[in-house]
């Protein structure tokens, strides 16, 4: 084999321009185009992060007691949030048959959020208050008994479940660890919250100290400490915690 | 690369590129896409002028126009409750005896009450109000009211809810667990006198003295029931948590505690007029006359 010489003889090659470099080099192009796309990314989302008006100023919004916070497990667990969403959009439609429209600061404490796209069921985001603990009870375990028309599954399962508080200190304290504004007490106590809340007899003066306005009751009607207490009291809380008596909404929202 | 030239064939110049001797064209874009394209570079920039766009440091332009999602719904609803502050007016402030009377007014009631008991009520009481008569949720077509059938205590039902902690004017009453207080087998006398007075089994003759005794004060001598207390009519084969021996053993034993949410705050009272118009209309309403 013997080099192939072009007819025309050596040709003095032109310096390549900064362009023809980020051409022929595909990893200098890959990190580039990254940088290029990273910008409407930064432009986008960054100032969300700063904007001092993106999550409203409310009264009443508190971190989720214990018990709410294992519910709220649960909800993930279970995929509740496959066919729920927790969003009221501010919409005419909306508003009326959900209630006032969600607000930012109502997730703010929700790691990850449950907003969602997509409803299967009815938008959960103010559920709470609406149906009692024993509809709430009865439907969970069977949809079918209250709404015949429903196609959502059962969850009897969660009646005989005892819930698991072994690790709820844990689980506040990540919570914690990401932002929520839990108090060492909060953590200190989580173990002993969690049952209380659920226990009408117990002393639950230093919960509801604690979160104000949470609501103690035997959810699911039996003695034991169960999953369902859990998620019913997660359940009755939701979109109930900020008073809309003093909101007012931001002009250039 | 070689100099960018005329190309003979279709008079476009070149781009100076040349791969094998293969040449390319610079054809220029299409005029029409070419002035559409700078024309949403205008648009884009008017746009961000009159709507919210730029972030800045604590907050966002807010665009001359003024314009935000939360003011635009709130201005919608707005204008649907001018649009029906009229009728809704009428429907607030009418003394609720004398609305099937007004026979425009009341149609509108019914209506507008149907779309609220739908999206509210039909969880528990039945996309018709038929109840989930042995779960607890009464069924609201029969004649038989556990605090009364009038417009009136419908709508008092509704405003305030039925043993709820969240309103202090919920109708409130409590039977005792009585498995708590009487020996099982007194509470299966009581059982058999209970469906009894139904015409259902045998009855039992201590079970009507231990009747007498624990339960004429709420429910009545002859079992008739109260609405002021809202104890059920015994008496009537209407069975809220169903009528077999166990069901009414265990509504002795454990005593029942049926729960209903106060509605007053959330609905308005012009809605909760109007869907206690509906239930009323359902079938077994009752005349304010005939009380």
């Amino acid at each position: 084999m013997t080099d192939f010489v072009e007819p025309g003889g050596q040709q003095e090659e032109p310096k390549p321009t900064f362009h023809q470099k980020l051409e022929r080099n595909a990893t200098l192009l890959l990190v580039s185009s990254l940088l290029v796309v990273t910008v409407g990314g930064i432009v986008e989302i960054a100032p969300l992060f700063w904007l001092e008006n993106t999550i409203e100023d409310v009264d009443g919004m508190r971190p989720y007691t214990p018990l709410e916070l294992a519910g709220r497990d649960i909800y993930i667990r279970e995929g509740c949030y496959v066919c729920h969403s927790q969003m009221v959009r501010p919409m005419r439609d909306e508003v009326e048959r959900y209630g006032h429209y969600s607000l930012a600061a109502e997730s703010m404490y929700d790691h990850p959020f449950q907003w969602g796209s997509k409803r299967t069921g009815p938008d959960l985001a103010r559920v709470g208050g609406r149906y009692s603990d024993e509809w709430h009870v009865d439907h969970l375990m069977d949809p079918q008994s209250v709404v015949p028309e429903s196609i959502m599954p059962k969850y009897a399962f969660l009646a005989d479940t005892p819930l698991n508080a072994s690790n709820i200190g844990d689980l506040v304290a990540t919570h914690q660890f990401v932002g929520v504004p839990y108090s060492a007490e909060m953590v200190e106590q989580a173990r002993l919250d969690v049952a209380v809340q659920a226990d009408p007899d117990a002393d639950w003066d230093g919960l509801v100290e604690r979160y104000p306005g949470a609501i103690v009751r035997n959810f699911d009607g039996n003695p034991a400490l169960t999953e369902m207490d859990a998620l019913v009291a997660y359940l009755q809380m939701l979109g109930t915690l900020v008073d809309f008596s003093t909101f007012e909404p931001d002009a250039s929202r | 690369m070689t100099d960018k030239r005329i190309d003979q064939e279709t008079g476009t110049e070149t781009t100076g590129h040349t791969w094998d001797g293969i040449e390319e064209l610079n054809t220029p874009l299409p005029r029409w896409w070419l002035w559409t394209f700078y024309a949403t570079i205008i648009w884009a920039i008017i746009y961000t002028i009159l709507f919210p766009a730029w972030p800045l440091v604590s907050g966002a332009t807010a665009g001359i126009l003024g314009y935000s999602t939360r003011g635009e719904v709130a201005a919608e609803i707005e204008r649907f409750n001018a649009s029906n502050a009229d009728i809704f007016g009428s429907l607030e402030t009418i003394e609720l005896a004398a609305l099937p009377a007004d026979e425009d007014l009341h149609r509108f009631a019914i209506s507008a009450g149907e779309s609220v008991f739908r999206n509210n009520c039909s969880q528990c009481h039945g996309a018709g109000g038929g109840g989930v008569q042995a779960n607890g949720y009464p069924s609201l077509v029969d004649d038989d009211w556990l605090w009364g059938g009038t417009l009136e205590d419908i709508a008092l039902t509704v405003r305030h809810g039925i043993r709820n902690e969240d309103d202090p004017d919920a109708r409130w009453s409590e039977m005792p667990a009585f498995g708590e207080i009487l020996e099982d087998e007194d509470i299966a006398k009581l059982t058999a006198h209970v469906r009894s007075l139904s015409g259902l089994g045998e009855g039992d003759a201590d079970g009507a003295v231990l009747f007498d005794e624990n339960c004429s004060s709420c429910h009545g001598v002859d079992g008739m029931g109260d609405r002021f207390l809202g104890a059920p009519n015994l008496t009537d084969v209407i069975w809220l948590y169903g009528g077999s021996e166990d069901a009414v053993y265990e509504s002795i034993s454990q005593a029942r505690f049926g729960v209903m949410p106060p509605w007053g705050e959330r609905l308005g009272e012009a809605q909760v007029r109007a869907v206690s118009a509906y239930v009323h209309s359902r079938g077994g309403g009752e005349d304010m006359a005939a009380e």
